[in-house]
């Protein structure tokens, strides 16, 4: 096999690799299809990105495809999505059934290929209807849900029950977002790609150019929160956390870097919320990223000396992981998927408050050894946990499980 | 299967790999974990003690199963976490058995008659088991002194295979290495000896092959 896969395990370990070789010889030859509902933007996207072609790398046919959808069908599924981490609202029947018409549409445009796979792997809501098109499927299907699903409102959830209920499995990133379903419930945490442009070691030289572009002065202390313009990623309340904390140290300057996603059509309110609340701070740099700026993103991390998410409700949160593999300490919203990563004083600090993440940053900014020794802890916890080699192993074995007849214990050969 | 008891049986070299599946079963009380421990699938019981080590976690553990762990970080019962703690699964010989003795461990505390503490919704208890997968890595060691360089090369699945899930395999219910060097006779003894003072419980994957490395490079070193 190929240099691809020998490149990771000077990162991750020969054992490692060596491991992931052995485990997909029986999946050779395997067609297996994702579908999801973005090409970029957003963290599903990113593993999409990084996954598929080590499937490929490992001898699996592995095809990626997209959903199509108009601006009524995206408002629906933002609003599945935002009622599954627990917004109160109701769905109007209208939406409903634009939903499931989209839905209908794709299932014949892609019928060819998924009547074909051996495997499909659904990522989210938006193209979980898909499944009603192929009663007579031969493929074993599995939805993968990468949203924070512990406490959904109730009648989005029980809508969307009885679409996921149909799948012969389905995977959640955490055991709190795990539903009861009458099917086998994987639990995957996602991971980083450590030699993708997102997180591969970067020249100093780089890290100020960046830095320079965006006129952040590098000799000031930078607090940095990564992700899209989305209320549950929590914006207002780290530009408070940020005004607290500029009470005491008065050179920091905060980087709220994002994007927009293009099955998100919330994005450009919350920027707009978000510069009003900066309110032409001149230490406060909003930066409307494109999606492919990974480089950037990456300096931007590693410029930083405070990584803060303070989301309050979170799927996964790989920006902490991005930051932890850069031996940053994060200072992460007490919820999701941060709380898998975050271990409480040694690798970051959970907080439920601006109030809080001020009182984390102020710390941190002022005992830097502290900040250094959380920063080396957190690369480890990373490496040995969170990256991609981790990831893909488990779906290697979700695909052995499914495809060999699952017991408890299945030995190959 | 590393536990080929004649000489003329090479040790396999065996790999496995493991997947949480959720039950979506919870209990937020120790009347609720007794509840649903009476029908709960068996494979929880045997992943909440044995399969801690193969997934994400940051230091030493301070218990030796995720009952306890709960209990004492959950529900900050510390004398139900230290009864729990000490409840070793290898001396149980199925898991029917095991969960009697969890169950009787929690009744027992029950009628202790002390107020009922809960965890916060967010840190109930849930139940998972695991799918192992075991596969052949095509290793083979002829002679106990290839343990030497083998060992510090395994995956920490291999590590776990061998000398973690061996401990639940019928009908030795030891690791394999052990098993396998009895078949040399009393020659490899006091490795043998070394290697069941090993308590797997208390390191990390990474730590536990450090420490097998080191113990077989000690004892076997010079015929290596």
């Amino acid at each position: 096999m190929s240099g691809f896969l020998d490149s990771y395990a000077a990162v991750a370990g020969e054992d490692v690799i060596r491991q992931l070789r052995q485990l997909s010889a029986p999946l050779r030859g395997l067609r297996v299809v994702h579908v999801n509902s973005t090409r970029e933007g957003g963290g599903v996207a990113e593993i999409l990105n990084k996954l598929i072609p080590f499937k490929r790398e490992l001898g699996i046919d592995t095809r990626w495809e997209v959903i199509n959808g108009d601006e009524v069908f995206f408002d629906c599924t933002k609003r599945f999505h935002n009622t599954l981490q627990g917004l109160p609202l109701d769905i109007a029947p209208a939406l409903l059934r634009n939903y499931e018409e989209i839905n209908a549409a794709n299932a014949e445009r892609l019928r060819p290929v998924l009547g074909d796979a051996d495997i499909v792997f659904i990522h989210d809501p938006q193209p979980a209807a898909l499944i009603r098109h192929f009663p007579q499927r031969k493929a074993k299907w599995v939805w993968r849900c990468h949203i924070d699903l512990s406490h959904p409102h109730r009648s989005t959830w029980n809508y969307l029950r009885g679409v996921v209920r149909t799948y012969d499995a389905s995977i959640f990133s955490l055991a709190d977002f795990a539903q009861v379903l009458p099917h086998p419930v994987y639990l995957i945490a996602p991971s980083i790609d450590p030699l993708g442009d997102k997180n591969v070691e970067l020249d100093p030289a780089e890290i100020d150019a960046e830095c320079a572009q965006f006129m952040i002065d590098r000799q000031r202390p930078l607090m940095l929160q990564v992700s899209r313009f989305d209320r549950f990623k929590d914006p207002l309340g780290v530009i408070h956390a940020y005004r607290l904390v500029k009470e005491f140290v008065p050179a920091v300057q905060l980087v709220l870097a994002g994007g927009g996603a293009s099955d998100d059509p919330e994005g450009a309110a919350v920027l707009a919320e978000v510069r009003a609340a900066a309110d032409n701070d001149a230490d406060i740099h909003v930066l409307c990223l494109p999606a492919d700026a990974h480089r950037t993103i990456n300096a931007l991390q590693r410029a930083a000396d405070v990584v803060l998410q303070k989301s309050t409700r979170e799927g996964f949160g790989l920006t902490v992981t991005e930051a932890m593999w850069k031996g940053r300490p994060v200072i992460g919203g007490d919820t999701g998927g941060i709380r898998l990563q975050i271990v409480n004083h040694h690798t970051g600090f959970l907080v439920s408050t601006p109030q809080g993440a001020a009182l984390r940053a102020r710390y941190l900014l002022r005992n830097h050894g502290r900040l250094d020794e959380m920063g080396r802890q957190a690369r480890q916890f990373v490496r040995e946990n969170f990256l991609i080699t981790r990831h893909l192993r488990e779906y290697l074995t979700l695909m052995l499980g499914l495809t060999r007849g699952a017991g408890d214990r299945l030995e190959l050969g | 299967m590393g536990k080929d008891k004649s000489i003329d049986q090479p040790f396999f070299v065996k790999d496995c790999v493991l997947i949480q599946i959720a039950e979506g079963v919870r209990a937020q009380n120790v009347r609720e974990l007794r509840d649903r421990l009476q029908t709960v699938n068996p494979g929880c019981i045997d992943y909440h003690f044995w399969g801690g080590l193969l997934r994400p976690s940051f230091d030493d553990p301070e218990y030796a199963n995720d009952f306890a762990a709960w209990a004492r970080h959950g529900l900050h019962d510390n004398k139900l976490a230290e009864r729990l703690g000490m409840i070793d699964p290898a001396e149980f010989a199925d898991i029917e058995l095991l969960r009697r003795e969890l169950i009787d461990v929690l009744e027992e505390r029950i009628d202790e008659g002390e107020y009922l503490t809960w965890a916060k919704p967010e840190q109930q208890f849930q139940f998972i088991r695991s799918q192992i997968v075991v596969f052949d890595t095509g290793r083979r060691l002829s002679r106990p002194a290839e343990l030497v360089s083998a060992v510090p090369a395994m995956s920490v699945g291999s590590v776990y295979y061998h000398f973690v899930d061996a401990r639940r395999r019928p009908p030795l219910r030891i690791d394999d290495f052990r098993a396998w060097l009895a078949g040399f006779g009393d020659e490899h003894a006091p490795l043998a000896d070394a290697l069941a003072g090993v308590d797997p419980y208390f390191n990390t994957l990474v730590e536990l092959r450090d420490e097998l490395a080191r113990l077989t490079r000690l004892h076997l070193g010079e015929a290596a």
